[in-house]
């Protein structure tokens, strides 16, 4: 399974979500490849990704998509990760 | 990469700023004050902003003022502005700001360690509101090295 986080530049937000969004599907036992990417890459990036998880402010940017696209508001948020993805991933 | 040592000089306590441009300003400041960035990398952080809206405010009150590796980008460091008014940045949920976490990272490959460091930091929620109330600049960085121990 693959899971895309999208911010504005591919480093630093995106970092970070990826580090939470690892810790959080660890707590659900999913297991699944995060991959960092910016907005002009998500596109390549999420081609074959089951979700993506960005901010409200980039959802727009995401375009036409196959992917659930998944809003997270606090980055830092363990549960509010593991909570969104455990309803996106149906376990 | 671990996190960067967090120096005094990177440190500004209380900034009096009107709106975010001069948020993330007095966070790129301080980022030129410790030597990590030229004035060139403040613009820079400021264009993501303007480019790609508030995404930046990545939790409630914290915004992590970045941009992508480059020249002006002297050394890998980090940051911490408090203010004393909030100011909006136009985020839907976690506006308004009182703390900016600026970020300088001269190579993309390597600074997932580091990033992950400033998560287990940040990963505490008392910690947005503990410095933004903070008195001291010794009190912001005795945070950041919590984490070394």
């Amino acid at each position: 399974m693959k899971i895309v986080v999208m911010c504005g530049i591919g480093l630093g937000t995106s970092a970070i979500l990826k580090v939470n969004a690892e810790r959080a599907l660890e707590r659900l036992g999913i297991d699944a490849d995060v991959q960092a990417t910016d907005v002009a890459g998500v596109s390549v990036a999420a081609a074959d990704a089951q979700v993506i998880l960005t901010s409200s402010e980039l959802v727009e940017a995401i375009g036409k998509t196959n992917a659930d696209v998944i809003v997270i508001n606090n980055y830092f948020d363990v549960d509010e990760l593991a909570a969104k993805l455990e309803v996106a991933l149906g376990s | 990469m671990p996190l960067p040592h967090l120096p005094l000089d990177a440190i500004t306590i209380g900034a009096h700023v009107d709106d975010w441009p001069a948020a993330i300003t007095a966070a790129g400041d301080a980022l030129v004050r410790s030597g990590a960035a030229t004035s060139a990398y403040t613009d820079r952080m400021i264009a993501v902003i303007a480019e790609f809206g508030a995404y930046i405010v990545i939790a409630p009150g914290l915004a992590l003022a970045h941009a992508r590796p480059g020249a002006d980008v002297l050394a890998d460091g980090l940051c911490v502005v408090t203010l004393a008014e909030p100011v909006a940045f136009g985020h839907p949920h976690n506006d308004p700001v009182s703390v900016i976490v600026g970020l300088a990272v001269a190579n993309a490959d390597d600074h997932l360690q580091f990033v992950a460091e400033l998560a287990n930091v940040f990963n505490d929620p008392a910690v947005i509101p503990a410095l933004a109330s903070a008195a001291t600049a010794e009190f912001v960085q005795s945070v950041f090295e919590k984490i070394d121990s």
